[in-house]
């Protein structure tokens, strides 16, 4: 691992310790009061605190997972080179989009 | 039974040591137990008495040179100054073996180029610069930097350290914890011009950001030195470098 990665696996985790709070804060407010899809959806569409939460809670886990599986690949299988960082660094996009689409969907819901 | 009697009582030994090359066998011994015997002393005997043609490495026999490291019941020691009773722990017997993470030549003696070689690729050695002063440096005994390289300058450079290190074992291209310590003495030596490439060499991919910071090296340094807190020096060093060139 080299210094930048390093630095952005540190950095998202700080993120993430706040990112996790805000999470699970969250959960207890939006759970209250009714559990079902309706009721959940009926109470986060439309805000846009949340939309910005969820938004920085995705980029940083798209930063910080794909470094992390590296690093226990690297570690315990014998898979190095460009094609591991190539498909970590898809893994991570990946994370992205689908973490994006999810929370755009939750704003719209 | 020898192996089943109290240590205090035994007059033999029972020692299993490991023989021939990676794939070896263990071959067990009988020496008898003197008072304030080494482990060095055991391989010795045995050597002597039994098996002349039982390899290990050692020299000076005193704690410095560095050679006569193994792992003394499953433990990587310095056997010169780790006694039979240290090293039996709660054991009947002694189980010897050569250093993990490093290639074995024959029975006990394990193959170091490797491991001196990291040394090297971390920039391990001091560089004066172009124009070095012509007098002797004054460097304050009390100054941070002389203090914190003086916390890892005993390295004797024996691989306890680094056959206690998992990281090692699971990325061998890692430079391991002496060279890294070894790298963070340099850094903090006022008098060496070589920093910016031994930054850049232990900020590489195989280099100090690899350590889980298990602690092991600094649990078995026979020196008590703690290369997890020089790794933990570089870490911090290489990141305020990274984060200057980035404005």
């Amino acid at each position: 691992m080299t210094a930048v990665l390093f630095i952005a696996q540190r950095a998202s985790a700080a993120v993430l310790a706040i990112a996790v709070t805000a999470h699970l804060a969250t959960i207890i407010v939006a759970v209250r009061s009714g559990l079902s899809a309706a009721e959940v959806a009926a109470r986060t569409h439309g805000n846009t605190a949340l939309l910005i939460l969820y938004s920085v809670f995705v980029l940083a886990v798209a930063v910080h997972a794909p470094i992390g599986l590296r690093n226990v690949l690297r570690e315990w299988t014998a898979w190095r080179g460009r094609s591991l960082d190539v498909a970590l660094g898809l893994f991570g996009v990946l994370l992205m989009v689908l973490g994006l689409r999810a929370a755009l969907a939750v704003f719209l819901a | 039974m020898v192996a089943a009697m109290p240590i205090a009582h035994a007059q033999y030994l029972q020692v299993e040591v490991w023989r021939s090359a990676a794939a070896g066998h263990f071959q067990t011994f009988r020496v008898p137990r003197r008072e304030n015997q080494t482990v060095l002393d055991v391989v010795t005997e045995i050597q002597r008495e039994q098996d002349p043609t039982l390899a290990y490495r050692f020299a000076c026999r005193v704690g410095m040179c560095g050679s006569c490291a193994m792992v003394v019941n499953g433990r990587p020691r310095w056997t010169c100054r780790t006694r039979v009773d240290v090293g039996l722990g709660t054991a009947a017997m002694l189980r010897l073996e050569p250093l993990r993470n490093f290639t074995v030549v024959k029975d006990l003696a394990v193959e170091m180029s490797a491991f001196f070689d990291k040394w090297r690729d971390a920039k391990g050695h001091f560089e004066p610069g172009p124009s070095p002063p012509r007098d002797f440096a004054v460097v304050p005994p009390a100054s941070p930097q002389r203090q914190a390289a003086d916390a890892g300058i005993e390295c004797i450079g024996c691989g306890v350290c680094y056959a206690a290190c998992d990281v090692v074992a699971w990325e061998p291209a890692y430079l391991g914890p002496a060279a890294l310590n070894r790298a963070w003495t340099l850094v903090n030596d006022v008098r060496d011009a070589g920093s910016a490439a031994r930054m850049e060499a232990v900020a590489a991919g195989a280099g100090c950001h690899l350590c889980h910071t298990h602690m092991s090296c600094t649990q078995f340094c026979p020196k008590g030195l703690a290369p997890t807190y020089a790794i933990a020096g570089l870490k911090r060093a290489t990141v305020a470098r990274a984060l200057r060139r980035r404005p």
